[in-house]
């Protein structure tokens, strides 16, 4: 078992490695950080002077790999490619490009982000799973029919209408929750309502329906003819056997996303104006501040991988014949 | 015009790729109706009612995103230097040609749906003088009428019906065609005809789904025909554009968006995962390392470097393009293309799995001792059997890539901001949200247009991944030979 852990997480050190080298191509060697200082500056009237002060402030003057004009170790250490890149494997993100600490940031705008990631999450996946084994309890009947039809029409809909029609029905309309902002401590529950509600909205439709052809998979299995043939009653059948076994397969779509949850949503932080990475992620997009979108990139794969490595682990849990060798 | 053509034809980069698509579709349409088990499979996605009314949704949006790819530069009246004739750099389409008058009729700014008076007061001089606050009239917008609050409902009332009645019609007689052909070419009196295609005897194409959706398209398009003439039917935008119009425009967008993505990432998946799962060894670890570490960076953030980078490549570079239609068109070509690249991952990761189980089986390894070239057992053996898989995830991506386009706009590293989109007009109206009263026919127009477009692609990917998919097909065949309309409960009949 743990000799599995770590052969796993060895095996994350190259594909870390990947997406660094990868950012570090797409962001210093497609655009010179010379084409960056002239955006940022504006693209008209700007000075070779501007471009130098401005590429000294956030050290990007540095050669790209080998530091030809230093010593020792500073040939290497002192260069764009270690101060941006090689830095992050140890989470020191430095600074944005307009001079604040991207470490303390993320730290501080994780916990808004989880506020409200978490429980759409928790609240959703129960309540798409619930749904799911409604529809296959009532299999093949108008109900099962009409629930894949609603499932598809929900789907259908463009998550931004859920956003933009529940903040206008229930907080315009009805005046029943605040239509965005957010508060620390239990002051936040009242702003979390609204988009906790529409996220687990917006997912209903797909999720439903991926539950149900999972469950249904499960249904045409020979053990739960077996069950039916002991003379358990459908529920037991549904509830003991077909969860149970579905596991796996929900366990793959699901486990994975858990550390992600941290990064938040682009779409529902800035709708409801909340402090958290997603829309630290947005603001850093429209004010292009590379730095900020690779730090976010590099975590977001740390994230994913970690992921990854738990989606295994969970195997082991619901499944007892999984044995790491 | 010195014998100079007036206008001059302008082939986007876009507008090419969609022409190659078209073509390759055609040899794709070719090859299935060779291909006996293709043949079948498209039997049965037209032989369902979902399968066969969405086709003749999204075969409405093709044809306005066909008409809308054909572009030119029309010739300015004055003619410029040396007498030469001047093109504009307006780059205009076929479709702005057909629906000129909602190109042409602009307002100032915001007007409500069938309105004829402004939606903000303004300030207007009375003709004695006096000066007052009031709805000032529209240009164009029901400016037939004398009196506007007197008489523009019953006018559009009116004019409504007329357009229903004409509607109507039109549904008739695109029926009676119809079905006058079915009966010839079933030799059977039209009336015979009718009976069979509502009862849906014998087994075929679903007509009956075909022409219930195209006379429900008749019968709500008439009415907004003729209403377009004198009224904007979904109200203007801020700039007085006619909504309508930049609804009609957001669909090419669309369309290019979910397709062009399919064809640049299809060449990526197809190869790659072949590959891998073919040759093993190496030559899978390199390329599962290469899509893992795609996939491990969350597709949002990936977009937005992506486009992110061109935003700063295009800034820096002014004056690479003519006309801004060129430079929004290279911009969601490259959007195409950075969605294409985030996305291969998963149809290389199925078609991997695939190829590793085909490899084994007997008829490759008899390919094997008979001494085939690796790549023609990779062509002949393989691929075909990999088809349903690239033509399932290739119609179940589309309506995902519809969708995602809204929110990358939104995010801020979608379409170009001049290119009309769906994302745009939605980012655009949203910052009206707060307004008292809200301007909503944009955002409804939007996402009404939206969901009309993903739902029938929603549906007929299922219609399609139904027939392709051998899990459900051997369903099908183990139950009854050929597409049956299943036959209605005992107790369910009218």
């Amino acid at each position: 078992m743990i000799a599995y852990l770590l052969r796993r997480l060895l095996y994350a050190i190259p594909i870390l490695v990947g997406v660094n080298l990868l950012t570090f191509a797409l962001f210093f060697m497609v655009n010179t950080p010379d084409d960056m200082a002239r955006m940022q500056l504006g693209v008209k009237r700007v000075t070779p002077e501007a471009i130098e002060d401005w590429k000294r402030e956030r050290g990007y003057d540095r050669p790209l790999f080998v530091n030809a004009s230093a010593e020792g170790v500073d040939r290497v250490t002192d260069t764009v490619f270690f101060d941006k890149s090689v830095r992050l494997f140890v989470f020191d993100f430095g600074f944005s490009d307009d001079g604040r600490d991207i470490g303390r940031e993320i730290r501080e705008r994780m916990g808004p982000s989880l506020a409200i990631a978490l429980p759409v999450f928790v609240l959703g996946l129960l309540a798409y799973v619930c749904a799911a084994l409604l529809l296959v309890f009532f299999r093949q009947t108008a109900l099962d029919l009409a629930g894949v039809v609603l499932c598809v029409v929900l789907m259908s809909v463009s998550a931004m209408f859920y956003i933009i029609g529940g903040q206008y029905l229930v907080s315009k309309a009805w005046r029943l929750a605040p239509i965005s902002g957010f508060a620390e401590g239990g002051a936040m529950v009242p702003f979390l309502l609204l988009p906790v509600v529409i996220g687990v909205v917006a997912g209903l439709g797909s999720s439903t329906r991926w539950y149900r052809t999972i469950f249904l998979d499960e249904m045409g299995r020979e053990y739960v003819r077996t069950a039916r043939a002991k003379g358990l009653s459908e529920l037991r059948v549904l509830f003991g056997h077909v969860l149970r076994n579905a596991m796996i397969p929900i366990l793959t779509g699901v486990v994975v996303v858990i550390p992600s949850l941290f990064l938040g949503s682009l779409l529902f932080e800035s709708f409801f104006g909340i402090p958290g990475l997603g829309s630290y992620t947005i603001d850093a997009i429209n004010a292009q501040d590379f730095a900020v979108v690779r730090a976010m990139v590099f975590l977001g794969s740390v994230l994913y991988i970690v992921g990854l490595v738990l989606t295994d682990l969970s195997y082991a849990w619901v499944d007892p014949r999984v044995k790491f060798a | 015009m010195n014998g100079q053509a007036s206008f001059m034809p302008v082939v986007l980069w876009t507008d090419a790729l969609v022409f190659l698509l078209v073509a390759a579709l055609a040899v794709f349409a070719w090859t299935c109706w060779r291909s006996a088990h293709l043949r079948q499979g498209w039997g049965w996605v037209a032989a369902s009612g979902a399968g066969m009314g969405s086709a003749v949704v999204l075969a409405l949006f093709v044809a306005v995103g066909l008409l809308d790819s054909l572009h030119f530069r029309p010739a300015l009246d004055k003619p410029g230097e040396g007498g030469k004739v001047a093109y504009s750099v307006d780059v205009l389409s076929v479709l702005d040609l057909l629906v000129a008058p909602l190109r042409e009729q602009r307002e100032r700014t915001y007007s409500a749906p069938l309105a004829a008076v402004a939606f903000q007061k303004e300030t207007i001089e009375r003709p004695d003088g006096a000066q007052a606050r009031a709805f000032p009239r529209l240009r164009h917008g029901g400016a037939h009428l004398a009196d506007p609050e007197a008489g523009r409902v019953a006018d559009i009332a009116r004019r409504t019906a007329a357009g229903l009645l004409a509607g109507v019609l039109g549904a008739v007689l695109c029926c009676a065609l119809v079905l006058a052909v079915i009966a010839r070419h079933r030799r059977v009196a039209w009336r015979a005809a009718l009976v069979q295609v509502w009862r849906g005897e014998p087994a075929g194409p679903d007509w009956r789904a075909f022409l219930l959706t195209a006379s429900v398209l008749l019968v709500l398009a008439a009415p907004v025909v003729v209403l377009s003439a004198h009224y904007h039917v979904l109200g203007t935008s801020k700039i007085g554009q006619s909504v309508l119009y930049l609804s009609l425009k957001s669909i090419r967008t669309s369309l290019v968006i979910g397709t062009l993505t399919t064809l640049v990432l299809l060449p990526f998946a197809v190869l790659l995962g072949i590959a891998a799962g073919y040759f093993k060894g190496w030559v899978d670890d390199l390329i599962q390392y290469v899509y893992t570490t795609l996939e491990s960076i969350p597709s949002v953030l990936l977009i937005a470097a992506g486009v992110l980078l061109i935003q700063v490549y295009m800034e820096t570079r002014p004056g690479l393009f003519e006309t801004s239609a060129q430079r929004a068109d290279f911009r969601l070509l490259m959007l195409c293309l950075i969605l294409g690249l985030a996305n291969w991952t998963g149809l290389c990761r199925l078609l991997r799995g695939e190829a590793l189980k085909l490899r084994e089986l007997e008829y490759v390894q008899a390919a094997h001792a008979f001494g085939v070239s690796h790549w023609r057992i990779i062509v002949r053996h393989l691929a075909p059997n990999m088809l349903h898989i690239v033509l399932i995830s290739a119609v179940m991506g589309f309506s995902g890539l519809v969708l995602a386009e809204a929110v990358l706009s939104y995010v801020g590293v979608g379409v170009d901001p001049s290119m009309i989109s769906f994302g745009t007009m939605i980012n655009d109206a949203r910052l009206e949200m707060a307004r008292e009263p809200m301007v909503w026919w944009s955002l409804a127009s939007a996402f009404g247009f939206m969901l009309a477009l993903v739902l029938a692609a929603n549906l007929f990917a299922d219609a399609v991944r139904d027939a392709f998919d051998p899990r459900t097909t051997v369903r099908r065949i183990g139950f009854r030979v050929g597409p049956v309309r299943t036959a209605p409960a005992p107790g369910t009949a009218p």
